[in-house]
């Protein structure tokens, strides 16, 4: 297994940049270590000192504000140095390419890297590039990964429901553009989680998706009856080339959670939204603020997943 | 080497600590054995006193040698640490390193009136730091290449073990 580009020879974890491949003991570690950072927002001096003088990079060559803040806030309350880099705007337009951007960045004495970008793969371009003392963490490349997503989703669920075994989850809107849903995907089944289903109009699906090991459904009720977890995920209307729908209107219409909808799930369901969210499209409003709604922790659980993902690399 | 009963210094101590308790104290274990040995006192103590547990793994002082440390348990504190008399309780003093943590990631709670350290076993030479406790069950000398702690058995029952050094 040491193919693996994320994982150190004795199996620690060197980069994050998919959850795809990573054994389900090592996801379980980083949630028992994310309990650990709730904690710390309890302190009156909500900082601790493992990562004092290390400087992380937050290099955003898409736009991100929620992503982009809590991994800023994650490092700061681990006491690192934070450099926010929003590349679309500076030297990609002066022609410079990524690993020459990286490579000025770690002439800086960067220790770690926060990669967002539209193309697949960059972060993992990046990890294979970076001297060995340097981590990466994808924090969204194009159509492929988001891992800390995945983890704080899974965290969330696991704050929630107590335990995985006995879940069934289901994902509902555009997979197919989706980095969020393939990295819970990959969370949940390696979790051991049973029955995981997505929910979405064909034209919205990837070839192939029944091979990750989920259950496809085309209606909403159908596919809702009976679960304990609904992941909405959001309709990316900037991803969109061509036609794939016929009007957002529509999209609702058919696919958009409303309280209706989510009557058929178990009284007891969780909803989660991994943001940003588009109310009246992939989400009714009594659903996204009623009680049955989680997305306001996910953010806040996102700090602490992000701190233990960020201190158990720089460890390693 | 024969190790003391943990169970019978744990009442010993309780009964030299308890004439010393005010009305801000609190009682706190270090993870893991320092929480079993303060499960323990508690009820000697003051059974109304507050009581809570602190994980040290985020202020340890060997994080760039050896990383964060496996198992990592949430710190719980449900009391204000601000102007209390905290009882800082662990199984085993031997470096002084874990107390220096414990003693700042509690500040980062609150600016306590005081803190008292009380340990079952006070590991004699090889300080590191200018720490001692306020009270000890036993004073040993411990081989180098062994290191001694509190393990807790099915049953419950507390014992102290000598085990070699991995």
């Amino acid at each position: 297994m040491s193919e693996n580009p994320q994982l150190n020879a004795d199996g620690s974890l060197r980069h994050l940049l998919t959850i795809d491949g990573l054994p389900s003991s090592l996801l379980t570690r980083i949630l028992d270590t994310a309990e650990g950072f709730v904690a710390v927002n309890d302190q009156e001096v909500r900082k601790v000192p493992l990562l004092r003088g290390k400087a992380i990079f937050n290099l955003f060559f898409e736009p991100s504000t929620r992503t982009r803040t809590t991994f800023e806030i994650a490092a700061k309350r681990l006491s690192a140095d934070v450099i926010n880099l929003n590349i679309s705007a500076s030297s990609q337009s002066k022609g410079e390419t990524l690993l020459d951007t990286v490579d000025n960045l770690s002439a800086m004495q960067a220790d770690m890297f926060v990669v967002r970008h539209a193309q697949s793969g960059a972060a993992h371009m990046i990890a294979r590039h970076v001297a060995p003392h340097i981590h990466v963490i994808n924090a969204g490349d194009g159509r492929h990964a988001h891992p800390t997503q995945g983890l704080l989703d899974m965290f969330t669920i696991r704050r929630y429901k107590g335990e995985f075994h006995n879940l069934c989850v289901a994902i509902v809107g555009d997979v197919l553009h989706s980095r969020v849903a393939r990295s819970q995907i990959h969370a949940l089944t390696t979790l051991g989680v049973p029955e995981v289903r997505v929910i979405a109009p064909r034209t919205l699906l990837p070839v192939g998706i029944s091979q990750m090991g989920v259950q496809v459904f085309h209606d909403l009720a159908q596919g809702l009856k009976g679960v304990d977890v609904v992941i909405i995920l959001r309709l990316q209307n900037e991803r969109m080339r061509g036609a794939r729908l016929p009007s957002p209107q529509e999209y609702f219409r058919y696919y958009g959670l409303t309280p209706q909808k989510l009557a058929h799930a178990k009284p007891d369901a969780i909803v989660m939204h991994p943001g940003p969210m588009n109310r009246g499209i992939e989400i009714d409003s009594a659903v996204a603020d009623g009680q049955q709604s989680v997305i306001l922790p996910q953010v806040t659980y996102g700090i602490a997943v992000r701190m233990a993902v960020m201190s158990m690399l720089a460890g390693n | 080497m024969n190790l003391p009963d943990a169970e019978a210094l744990i009442s010993e101590m309780a009964d030299i600590i308890r004439p010393h308790l005010t009305a801000d104290s609190v009682l706190v274990g270090m993870h893991t054995g320092g929480v079993w040995a303060a499960e323990r006192l508690h009820p000697l103590l003051d059974p109304a006193m507050p009581h809570g547990s602190l994980d040290i793994s985020f202020y340890r002082d060997d994080f760039g040698q050896r990383g964060l440390h496996d198992h990592i348990r949430p710190t719980h504190l449900p009391f204000e640490v601000e102007g209390r008399d905290i009882l800082l309780v662990d199984d085993v003093l031997y470096t002084g390193r874990s107390v220096r943590a414990a003693m700042n990631a509690l500040f980062d709670y609150g600016r306590p009136n005081r803190i008292r350290l009380a340990v079952l076993i006070d590991r004699l030479g090889d300080r590191q730091l200018p720490i001692a406790a306020d009270y000890a069950g036993v004073g040993v000398h411990v081989p180098q290449g062994k290191h001694i702690h509190l393990v807790r058995e099915e049953h419950g029952g507390l014992q102290l073990r000598l085990v070699d050094v991995a």
